[in-house]
């Protein structure tokens, strides 16, 4: 038990920041998809669409290139995607910043293992998954 | 339907579940998914990819103030994603490949065990006894802070909490949920964790859990702005004004109410699953 007395303050550290990155990326995801809305409402608000059926050529911002080039042209619906991206994104910053915490800390175990979990997010970003 | 009417049912659907949810301890994305599926007619995989969306900004938001209290184990989170994340982005993989009748069917089963967990009297079953060479080995026990002090507790069973995590996220992956319930099993019951810890943990590993299984979906189409729009924005703010409440609210006679509700949900999405029309 003498470890866990070592590594509670620097633990207690990283806790703090971790917390205030976690609040400014929802805050800021948020806010983006909340734009994006009232830009998407404001142009397509009387259109009639139907979910009935799934798509998946429907959606024009499914991939991460895309969004950034429709982000360009100012459309709703890529500042939505853009904020929803940005949403994904904060949980995976919180693992990239515990690595570094844990590499303060001298904690190799635990930054191998925060590389693995960081490793497997990355394969999720290959298009190959989706089949 | 119009867009503008269609975001606004469902804008405060979401912040209904929300609020509900947060106070009941049950997830938004458990009610989101029959609102959509059952009452507006969306196709489950588009109800999928919204829900997920929401489960990590609720996740995230509230993770951000347990985090800075230091009741989280952040070991404990960090080494189960290694099973959540994995089995997340399998989960995410498999779904388009299941008939939709059969993802309402497994989702109505998970909305039955939730709503049982949730109204079950809560047993803690934590104790500071010495624990195995692998929760010593990962140093996985830890302390946490209470109004009478530091408390500490030892972590049990980790390879039946590192399946069950395992089961959890391939659910979570499937049905675009956080699937807390499953969590609380794992950490609760197998690894006896105290609770505060075990929700606490079990919300920090649920953003990263659900990250992985949403690239999945956002490639595949499945993240429709128009509708991950009012789903993640009502979600939020109704868990937000829920957690302010839930300090002066009783909230022993909701869980009941909602157990109803949402067992009757649960039965509408298996009945409708098996008769094909999801």
């Amino acid at each position: 038990m003498k470890q866990t007395g070592k590594h509670y303050f620097a633990d207690k550290d990283i806790q703090v920041i971790l917390g205030t990155l976690l609040r400014v990326g929802v805050i800021a995801s948020m806010l983006i998809v909340f734009i994006g809305g009232l830009i998407y409402l404001s142009g397509y608000s009387r259109e009639i669409i139907d979910y009935s059926v799934f798509n998946p050529s429907k959606t024009k911002y499914s991939s991460i290139l895309a969004i950034f080039q429709g982000l360009s042209a100012l459309d709703g619906k890529a500042i939505i995607q853009f904020g929803t991206l940005l949403l994904i994104f904060t949980p995976v910053t919180r693992v990239v910043f515990s690595i570094f915490g844990f590499l303060i800390e001298r904690d190799y175990l635990y930054v191998l293992i925060g590389l693995f979990v960081l490793c497997v997010i990355l394969i999720s970003l290959s298009n190959k998954l989706v089949g | 339907m119009s867009v503008l009417l269609f975001t606004i049912i469902v804008l405060a659907g979401a912040f209904l579940a929300g609020l509900v949810g947060s106070l009941t301890g049950l997830g938004g994305g458990v009610i989101i998914i029959p609102l959509l599926t059952l009452v507006l007619g969306v196709d489950i995989h588009y109800a999928i990819g919204a829900s997920i969306v929401s489960v990590i900004a609720t996740s995230s938001g509230s993770a951000a103030a347990y985090v800075k209290e230091g009741i989280t184990n952040i070991r404990i989170g960090m080494f189960l994603e290694i099973a959540t994340t994995i089995s997340a982005v399998i989960g995410a993989v498999i779904t388009v490949y299941i008939n939709p009748g059969y993802i309402a069917v497994i989702f109505g089963c998970i909305l039955l065990f939730s709503a049982a967990m949730m109204v079950r009297k809560k047993v803690d079953h934590s104790d500071d006894r010495a624990t195995g060479v692998l929760a010593n080995f990962f140093k996985l026990n830890g302390s946490y802070p209470t109004a009478d002090g530091t408390v500490k507790y030892g972590v049990h069973n980790v390879i039946g909490g590192f399946i069950m995590m395992f089961i959890a996220g391939i659910i979570s992956g499937l049905l675009g949920i956080g699937s807390g319930a499953l969590k609380v099993v794992a950490m609760d019951n197998i690894m006896r964790l105290p609770f505060k810890v075990s929700t606490t943990t079990s919300n920090f590993m649920m953003g990263v859990t659900a990250a992985a299984s949403a690239i999945v979906y956002l490639h595949r189409g499945q993240i429709d702005p128009g509708i991950a729009m009012p789903v993640t924005l009502g979600v939020l703010t109704g868990a937000t004004v829920g957690s302010k409440l839930l300090v002066k609210t009783n909230t022993d006679k909701l869980k009941i109410i909602f157990a109803v509700v949402v067992t009757f949900l649960a039965l509408q999405m298996i009945y409708n699953g098996l008769s094909g029309k999801l």
